[in-house]
């Protein structure tokens, strides 16, 4: 797709690429740019104790995310609502979560953006760890092509990992493209290089040729893609996903090139460490991955800027909604705070449950369990 | 350098299996010693050197109390367990750095010739890469045994272990999903010669991490039970194996497929006057001082295998301390912080065994540094600080 929007070479465009699915992909886009939006405003109000917007990545996420089957496994890092959105996460999933109520299936245990969604879009739950998940998709990915060796009649699997260009520095994503070349594990790694991590622009994250330039020296297979393309992004991950299944198995490495054009969370403000101009060019509708894929939906005539204002109005009303309802909700059960640490609860844990609610009964004023499931019963 | 010190330890290792009396370039017993002597595992009553011995434990279900034995080293027993399993369960592999020959301590033998080089495989030498692959593999449901060469090399896997392994079913909550399929053995300890790198103790900085189940044995037929339970276990276990015992602990182990529990003490001897509580090689050397002590003393002495280090069996300890009212705890590794810190301070806190309590709680452990190569003999305990300590509380 060029600055224009239009698609130079249509045959490298797959025929299942409609209009109408392609529609699908940018409401979810669209989606997750305006979810962002107002769960960063949520945050400065004190309604979320922390959020991460994703600015300029919608396209690689949803792009990427649509290319693969619903049964692929994912890891991600923290920056990829658009993959939980496009793998079936609806938006009361996601404020559950932010607002740590009693349907976040994570239990109100992780920080907001942490989604957990391995039992409804097959995605690993988020951890804060840098890097620690891309060889726990080498691991699943081997797992998976076990899987396919013993039942050759059903559809084989990949997984995949997303990363950022600064997690790659981490000795984990080493590890895990050497044992995914080295075992030929059918998994795609996805670094979606967006310039910076937090403060630290490439430049001082690596003097090689990207992370894509890294990808021959494990043996394995590597594109880089204009990430705020989502044709390309498509593409590309199709492609991948093929040659991963290849003979079995074996790694691919994609480098999604984008620009964060937000801060790193809420708690960085980006201004302190580069300049506006910069991120005004990201933001232009030249560069904007979901401006330059209005403007290519406007050109197939399925859609227009009267239906793109009745849309984002709509999404903002149904977002601050969601968001106002899973407030509402009560907080989980406080015998989460003792469970899942083991399978089964230690006696250990059974005592310190026992202590913890002598206490709360001793000094109820000092607690506030009324907000949780089931009070003060709850534990 | 680590392959070399392998290729060393292998060979030192290898020489204790001809019957001569142990005499290493390194660390020798003084001609006059009359405690601090070899162990002999030919006659330790802490192996079962019959069948009939063998078999006499109730912990072992009715058709392996009736069933045939074999004499195995602690280094085939554990060959043994992971061969059952891989037998028994198709979710189970295993891997790890130089597993797929036989092992640098003999451990996989033969397992990637019975069970395929897809289950049974090397991996590349990372030890960060190794951990997370298993905890992905378990993650889909698989049964994953990760080696990691010596304990020693466990730290570059430590994040994978500590922010991943443990909590990778607390933050998943309702989803489900954890990787308690995951089992990662390594060998561990004091060897006589093995330097800074070759004989670390690392159990309680695991001992810290809820999640973790972290598991010693001190024998052949320990180590088959306990790892076969820590394998089918849903919770992530790590397996410390003490390496000197590979080829040095003999006995009659059970051939079917049995489990032995885990978070349970065993009561190796009963006693009375003090309880000495311990885990993995050191229980020999408290076997040797606690048969001086009643030879000398005129005492009886009770002895605690914790077997898992965490979560621990408290209710076992509590009981003997409340009967004897003097109790030592036993390790290799630094005194500080130690596996003794947490039962000392346990004991202590439980109000009937505070009570019972007739002399402060001894520790004897590796002093608080780094196990140096020529004064090994000076920094692990012995028999002669383990005698000494019984005398001590009994003396208070």
């Amino acid at each position: 797709m060029n600055s224009n929007s239009i698609i130079e070479d249509e045959s490298q465009v797959s025929s299942e690429v409609t209009p109408e699915r392609v529609l699908g992909w940018y409401k979810n886009m669209l989606t997750v740019n305006i979810m962002d939006g107002i769960m960063f405003d949520a945050q400065r109000h004190g309604r979320l104790s922390f959020y991460m917007v994703s600015h300029g990545e919608e396209a690689l996420m949803v792009g990427s995310a649509a290319a693969l089957d619903a049964a692929d496994v994912i890891t991600t890092q923290y920056r990829e609502h658009g993959v939980f959105l496009q793998r079936g996460y609806e938006l009361k999933d996601f404020m559950c979560q932010l607002a740590g109520n009693h349907n976040d299936p994570g239990k109100g245990r992780n920080m907001p953006v942490h989604y957990s969604g391995k039992s409804k879009v097959n995605i690993h739950a988020v951890a804060s760890t840098l890097g620690t998940q891309i060889p726990h998709a080498t691991g699943a990915g081997y797992a998976l092509k076990m899987e396919a060796l013993e039942n050759p009649d059903q559809a084989p699997r990949v997984a995949a990992s997303y990363f950022g260009e600064g997690a790659a520095s981490e000795g984990d994503f080493h590890g895990a493209l050497n044992v995914a070349a080295t075992q030929d594990v059918p998994v795609i790694f996805i670094c979606r290089n967006n310039g910076f991590a937090i403060s630290t622009p490439a430049s001082q994250q690596y003097r090689g040729d990207g992370i894509a330039g890294r990808g021959a020296g494990y043996g394995i297979e590597t594109l880089r893609v204009d990430g705020t393309d989502i044709f390309a992004v498509y593409q590309a991950t199709k492609e991948a996903r093929r040659r991963a299944l290849k003979g079995g198995g074996r790694p691919i490495l994609l480098e999604f090139m984008s620009y964060r054009i937000s801060h790193h969370s809420t708690s960085d403000d980006s201004s302190a460490y580069r300049s506006s101009s910069d991120v005004s060019y990201w933001k232009s509708d030249d560069r904007h991955p979901v401006a330059r894929l209005r403007k290519w939906l406007e050109h197939q005539g399925v859609w227009d800027q009267t239906r793109d204002a009745k849309l984002r109005a709509q999404l903002r009303k149904d977002i601050i909604l969601e968001l106002s309802e899973a407030e509402k909700e009560k907080k989980p059960a406080l015998r989460a705070i003792f469970s899942d640490v083991y399978a089964e609860l230690t006696e250990e844990a059974e005592a310190q449950r026992q202590e913890l609610k002598r206490i709360m009964l001793k000094y109820p004023e000092e607690y506030d369990f009324e907000e949780h499931e089931g009070g003060i019963e709850g534990l | 350098m680590k392959h070399r010190a392998v290729h060393q330890l292998r060979r030192a290792i290898g020489a204790s299996t001809i019957r001569l009396p142990v005499r290493r370039c390194y660390s020798t017993h003084p001609p006059n010693a009359r405690l601090n002597l070899p162990v002999d595992y030919a006659t330790t009553p802490l192996l079962a050197h019959s069948s009939q011995a063998a078999l006499s434990s109730k912990e072992l279900p009715e058709d392996i109390r009736n069933g045939p034995t074999k004499k195995m080293n602690l280094f085939q027993a554990i060959n043994d367990a992971m061969g059952i399993a891989l037998a028994e369960d198709e979710s189970v592999v295993v891997f790890g750095e130089d597993v797929a020959f036989g092992g640098v301590f003999r451990c996989t033998m033969k397992l990637a010739d019975t069970h395929g080089a897809e289950r049974v495989f090397n991996t590349p030498l990372t030890e960060q890469g190794i951990m997370g692959f298993g905890i992905g593999l378990a993650a889909e449901g698989m049964r994953p045994i990760a080696e990691i060469q010596f304990a020693d090399y466990v730290y570059p896997a430590f994040d994978q272990l500590v922010n991943e392994a443990a909590k990778f079913r607390y933050r998943d909550g309702t989803c489900g999903r954890s990787v308690g399929g995951l089992t990662v053995r390594m060998p561990c300890g004091g060897v006589g010669h093995g330097g800074l790198y070759h004989s670390q103790s690392p159990e309680s900085l695991f001992t810290h991490i809820p999640g973790l189940r972290v598991i010693m044995p001190r024998s052949p037929a320990q180590a088959k039970g306990l790892l076969l339970a820590a394998i089918r276990s849903n919770d992530p276990c790590v397996f410390m194996e003490p390496k000197i015992l590979y080829r040095a602990a003999v006995e009659q182990v059970p051939t079917g497929a049995y489990e032995l529990p885990l978070s349970k003490a065993e009561v190796l001897k009963e006693g009375k006057d003090v309880t000495i509580i311990s885990y993995g090689q050191p229980l020999y050397l408290c076997q040797s001082a606690i048969k001086q002590a009643e030879r000398d003393l005129g005492i009886s002495v009770e002895l605690i295998d914790l077997r898992t280090v965490y979560p621990w069996d408290k209710k076992t300890v509590f009981e003997s301390v409340r009967k004897t009212g003097r109790v030592m705890v036993v390790h290799e590794s630094m005194v500080n912080a130690g596996i003794g810190a947490e039962v000392a301070a346990a004991i202590q806190e439980d109000p009937d065994t505070f009570l019972r309590l007739e002399a402060p709680v001894a520790r004897v452990a590796g002093w608080s540094i780094h196990n140096p190569l020529i004064f090994e003999k000076f920094h692990l305990p012995d028999v002669a600080r383990i005698y000494d300590n019984i005398k001590r509380v009994l003396d208070y």
